[in-house]
């Protein structure tokens, strides 16, 4: 009881905790389950936009996307970093992710159609994480705050490349123009959703914030979202397909309408469009590289063997 | 009081492996994991290394986070990949995690503490008229 007073003080003062200090198992546990879900999204989220990299309409573009892929492996590896000094081990994660026990974010049950696509989860699915992210950077736990750090330093360019790309279709032909609208359409809610359910429903929400886990709270950071993309928007003369969206001048917000709650259950609890399919591709690139992660060993072995034998010689 | 103790980032303990409360589930999960060419060896982890990046001459090799990998070379090779892709290094150190001895949290005030009452350590302790210049 003590030491959890004594903890919770320095939480009040900005302190961070850091790996070998104590910590109630609670906050441990917390911080396990959305660090590791965090890295799983990083990893997983480099599946949709796999599907384009050899399908991009430029060699420019190509390497903006493979960079960005290459940006998500390395978010991930930060982030299950940062967990496993919480004492859980790596391969607990992966097997966490494959064998459905731990999420990742739904929006990577979506598929990715078109092209444009690419920028609108650039500007839409990026641009909510980061929104989500700036404030982790403050997070009390130290590994978490600092992988953070390094994640938002890396993220603001996806974002952006990803409206560039979207503002150089939506001044092309009305084929284009098309393509756009209709990959806003379709990544605009599940984009929203990312932010979690309504504050009054998530289940985590409070004793994340007593404990600076989170900084704001999911409808705080949705509304920020909100009112940012409808200006954006413009600038790409298109619409957010929602009819009840409108500047309100009393809130000094834009209202926008009510999210289907059911559709984002359906796809958390496994029955999205692409569930099965990122699930599997992620296991069989863990059992295609068995061979891999076996030889380096057995070679590192061999080498530690060689080396001593010389030194002796 | 133990005056050290060894620990190291990522030093998990025993108590705290509970990552998973069903045994039973987890086992049959690591089971299925294992690779049909692979000689039960497919679960084993590479070990885990610390990295330390110098970001310019001059400067000191500073933590950044660490990495699974065979052998040092890998190490040192992954963590270019990890964490210099935006030239934030010119020289990279990797130590293996468990060669790491760090002092222990939770003697942090007594440990700490002989420096406490020693303010003639600090030049602001030393009044001297203002006449003194360059000092």
């Amino acid at each position: 009881m003590e030491q959890e007073k004594t903890f919770q003080e320095r939480i009040d003062n900005e302190v961070r905790i850091e790996p070998k200090d104590w910590m109630p198992e609670k906050y441990r546990q917390t911080l396990i389950r959305q660090i590791s879900q965090h890295a799983h999204s990083e990893i997983v989220g480099m599946l949709p936009e796999g599907n384009w990299i050899s399908r991009a309409p430029s060699l420019k573009r190509k390497q903006i996307l493979i960079a960005k892929v290459q940006d998500e492996a390395g978010h991930g590896l930060y982030l299950y970093s940062a967990a496993e000094t919480l004492g859980i081990s790596r391969d607990e994660m992966i097997e966490q992710l494959h064998s459905g026990k731990a999420k990742y974010s739904s929006i990577f049950n979506y598929p990715t159609i078109t092209w444009a696509d690419m920028g609108a989860i650039g500007w839409l699915v990026d641009g909510a994480a980061i929104m989500n992210q700036v404030p982790l950077c403050r997070a009390s736990y130290g590994p978490y705050s600092r992988a953070m750090i390094r994640v938002c330093k890396e993220e603001s360019f996806h974002q952006r490349q990803g409206f560039e790309s979207l503002l150089v279709l939506s001044r092309g032909t009305n084929e284009q123009r098309a393509m756009v609208q209709d990959a806003i359409d379709r990544w605009w809610w599940p984009s929203i959703m990312m932010f979690g359910p309504h504050d009054s429903e998530s289940q985590h929400s409070e004793q994340s914030m007593k404990w600076k886990i989170k900084r704001f709270s999911n409808d705080e950071l949705r509304q920020r979202f909100v009112d940012m993309c409808a200006e954006q928007a413009k600038l790409l003369n298109c619409t957010l397909p929602d009819p009840d969206l409108k500047w309100n001048e009393e809130r000094q917000h834009y209202d926008f309408g009510k999210i289907n709650w059911d559709e984002f259950w359906n796809v958390v609890s496994g029955n999205g469009p692409c569930n099965k399919q990122r699930l599997d591709a992620r296991r069989k690139a863990w059992e295609d590289g068995a061979w891999v992660r076996e030889a380096a060993q057995v070679h590192a072995e061999k080498r530690a063997i060689r080396n001593k034998e010389q030194a002796a010689a | 009081m133990e005056f050290f103790k060894k620990y190291f980032y990522g030093d998990y303990g025993d108590k705290e492996q509970t990552g998973d409360k069903n045994e039973s589930a987890k086992s049959e999960v690591s089971a299925k994991m294992v690779s049909p060419i692979g000689g039960g060896r497919a679960g084993a982890e590479w070990p885990l290394w610390e990295v330390f990046i110098r970001s310019k001459q001059g400067l000191d090799h500073k933590h950044v986070g660490s990495l699974h990998a065979a052998d040092a070379q890998m190490a040192i090779e992954n963590a270019r990949d990890v964490y210099t892709r935006r030239n934030e290094g010119v020289s990279i150190w990797v130590v293996e995690s468990k060669y790491i001895h760090a002092s222990n949290p939770d003697d942090a005030d007594s440990f700490y503490e002989p420096a406490n009452d020693k303010i003639y350590r600090h030049p602001t302790f030393y009044d001297l008229p203002d006449e003194v210049k360059h000092m």
